[in-house]
């Protein structure tokens, strides 16, 4: 029984190693993704849009943890920093939403240098706490800014349009969330294919090797902060603006957990098991909503099921 | 020609002195090796050569120029690679995965080259997979290249570390115990392709060991060295027949006495 289950796996990764099979699963499921909202009702592109945008922020975690091995827990801060940036250059200086996409970017890739920068130097358990202190220092600095609005945050940010359509409607930003979750894919996957993606897989099995093998340790980190910041940045710009409305609260250390549970749980490392990652963390506590103030003690006791009986994450590692 | 000259290197933990006035240097194009008994600093050597540890005090010159306190990523650049006593493989990457981590020092596309796979950085990955390749051929395990590291048998990985770090392509090659764990067939290996690599590719080697056979077959010249100082240096026949030599390892009648 267990034998035959075990092939079948097997038999359906060994189908999916080959390139054509692959494209051809990958066009079957963006078909989908794209017909979707034809037949979805609002609630239901709520809810996958909102997927979408998590699988972003996921993607851009997993170059930080997956890739590079360094244990992140204030992620929340670049999605933070981006959001803030849009909300605060279009609401109170009236700057087009577009343009201060690559504000927000330089933003947060400067929040990853700043974030980066003095803890290179530190291992695991000491680099989750310095950013977790990070993450909580981002959010209160929001707290008490007056041009962020305090604790109350900022509102009333316009909605940006695009060829003279504003995006305002829920199909609208289903599309965009559905565009960037497609991009950050192809960049991620471009990204762990080159020699940065080897480097950080290097640094992350053995330090002491890579720097051996003439590999800048910090070099090599900061890259993964930086554009794992960047990731978080963009998906904030389109945050602010699909909700129009941005508190400190949105950016908890909850929130930084939370995402960080999406690509340990899919499988940190490989895009389609942080993708799958970040679906279970929208679907399941929408599924099964009919549980009441059960779902969310169901949610956490099939985590751990997970988590115990496959540490490696739900998408099977593909190396043997 | 000197490749690399080390003058009087001290080095010392919490107050404990591991290296005490070492000098030692290594012709350009030789086999040379460093021994000593257990704990004598032969690895310590090593570390403050490649940047992994600080020396207090001393010189080091490679090729013309001070790497001292250069940071060890920087020292494999200017050339010089190590393999490491007990074997440090990326264990869950591939073979040859492993093997290309060499030639990031002699490689440059970022993060942008990536993502929109320029020309320039096509080209590099072409040449990275011929020369990681090339490497493994060397070694004798191209046709395990696509095996993930940790599965190979011991002495396969020993030669994976080998085709690495020929693939920063080094003038200079530290070997540390290079025959540590191989048995008879293995080691005979070994002698050959260490002298394949100087005789070859015309890399300058220095290796730490503790089979005098080996050493004694290979080396051109030997350095001994024993509580962090040298105590002997010549040919493999001097050294063998150097008093201090042999009191060092067998220990003194003296001592025997007592």
């Amino acid at each position: 029984m267990i034998t035959t289950s075990a092939r079948e796996k097997t038999g359906w990764l060994g189908w999916l190693q080959s390139q054509r099979n692959r494209m051809i699963v990958l066009m079957v499921l963006a078909a989908v993704a794209m017909v979707i909202p034809l037949v979805a009702n609002n609630y239901m592109l709520e809810v996958l849009t909102n997927a979408w945008f998590y699988t972003v922020l996921c993607l851009g975690l997993n170059i930080v943890v997956g890739y590079a091995g360094l244990l992140d827990l204030g992620y929340a801060a670049f999605f933070a920093v981006g959001a803030y940036t849009t909300g605060i250059l279009t609401s109170q200086f009236g700057v087009n939403f577009w343009l201060t996409i690559p504000v927000a970017v330089a933003c947060s890739m400067l929040a990853g240098l700043i974030i980066g920068g003095p803890t290179l130097r530190l291992r695991s358990d000491y680099l989750a706490i310095v950013t977790l202190g990070f993450g909580e220092i981002v959010r209160i600095i929001a707290r008490n800014l007056e041009i962020t609005g305090g604790a109350s945050g900022l509102i009333g940010i316009d909605r940006p349009s695009f060829f003279g359509i504003e995006l305002s409607r829920g199909i609208h930003f289903y599309y965009v969330f559905l565009l960037l979750a497609i991009l950050a894919c192809f960049v991620s996957y471009r990204l762990q294919h080159s020699r940065l993606g080897r480097a950080w897989q290097y640094v992350r099995e053995d330090e002491d090797a890579a720097e051996a093998m003439g590999i800048g340790r910090v070099a090599v980190k900061l890259y993964a902060y930086v554009i794992g910041a960047m990731f978080g940045g963009v998906a904030g710009c389109f945050f602010a603006v699909k909700m129009t409305a941005i508190s400190p609260e949105t950016f908890t250390f909850t929130q930084s957990v939370l995402i960080l549970l999406g690509v340990v749980l899919g499988g940190m490392g490989k895009i389609p098991g942080v993708v799958i990652g970040a679906f279970a963390l929208v679907l399941f506590p929408e599924v099964f909503r009919g549980l009441g103030s059960m779902r969310m003690l169901i949610f956490g006791i099939v985590m751990l099921i997970i988590m115990l009986y496959r540490p490696e994450g739900i998408w099977p590692q593909s190396k043997s | 020609m000197l490749l690399l000259e080390v003058e009087h290197l001290e080095l010392s933990f919490a107050g404990l002195q591991v290296l005490r006035e070492l000098s030692f240097d290594v012709e350009k194009g030789t086999i040379a090796s460093l021994i000593g008994p257990n704990g004598a600093g032969k690895t310590s050597v090593f570390n403050c050569l490649t940047g992994f540890y600080r020396p207090d005090s001393g010189r080091i010159t490679f090729n013309g120029r001070s790497i001292l306190r250069r940071k060890p990523h920087r020292i494999t650049r200017a050339g010089m690679a190590r393999t490491f006593q007990n074997l440090r493989l990326f264990k869950s990457m591939t073979v040859l995965e492993n093997v290309m981590s060499g030639m990031h020092c002699r490689t440059s596309a970022g993060p942008i080259g990536a993502v929109f796979k320029t020309g320039s950085q096509r080209r590099e990955e072409e040449l990275i997979n011929l020369v990681s390749e090339e490497c493994l051929a060397f070694v004798g395990l191209l046709e395990s290249k696509d095996r993930r590291a940790s599965n190979l048998p011991y002495g396969d990985q020993r030669r994976v570390e080998w085709a690495r770090a020929l693939a920063t392509k080094p003038k200079l090659l530290l070997l540390d115990e290079p025959a540590a764990g191989l048995n008879h067939d293995e080691k005979q290996e070994l002698i050959a392709l260490i002298l394949r690599i100087r005789d070859e590719l015309g890399i300058t080697i220095l290796l730490i060991e503790h089979d005098m056979g080996l050493v004694m077959k290979v080396s051109e010249k030997i350095t001994v060295i024993d509580y962090g100082a040298k105590i002997a240096e010549g040919t493999a026949e001097e050294v063998q027949n150097n008093p201090r030599v042999i009191e060092a390892y067998l220990g003194s009648e003296d001592e025997e006495l007592l």
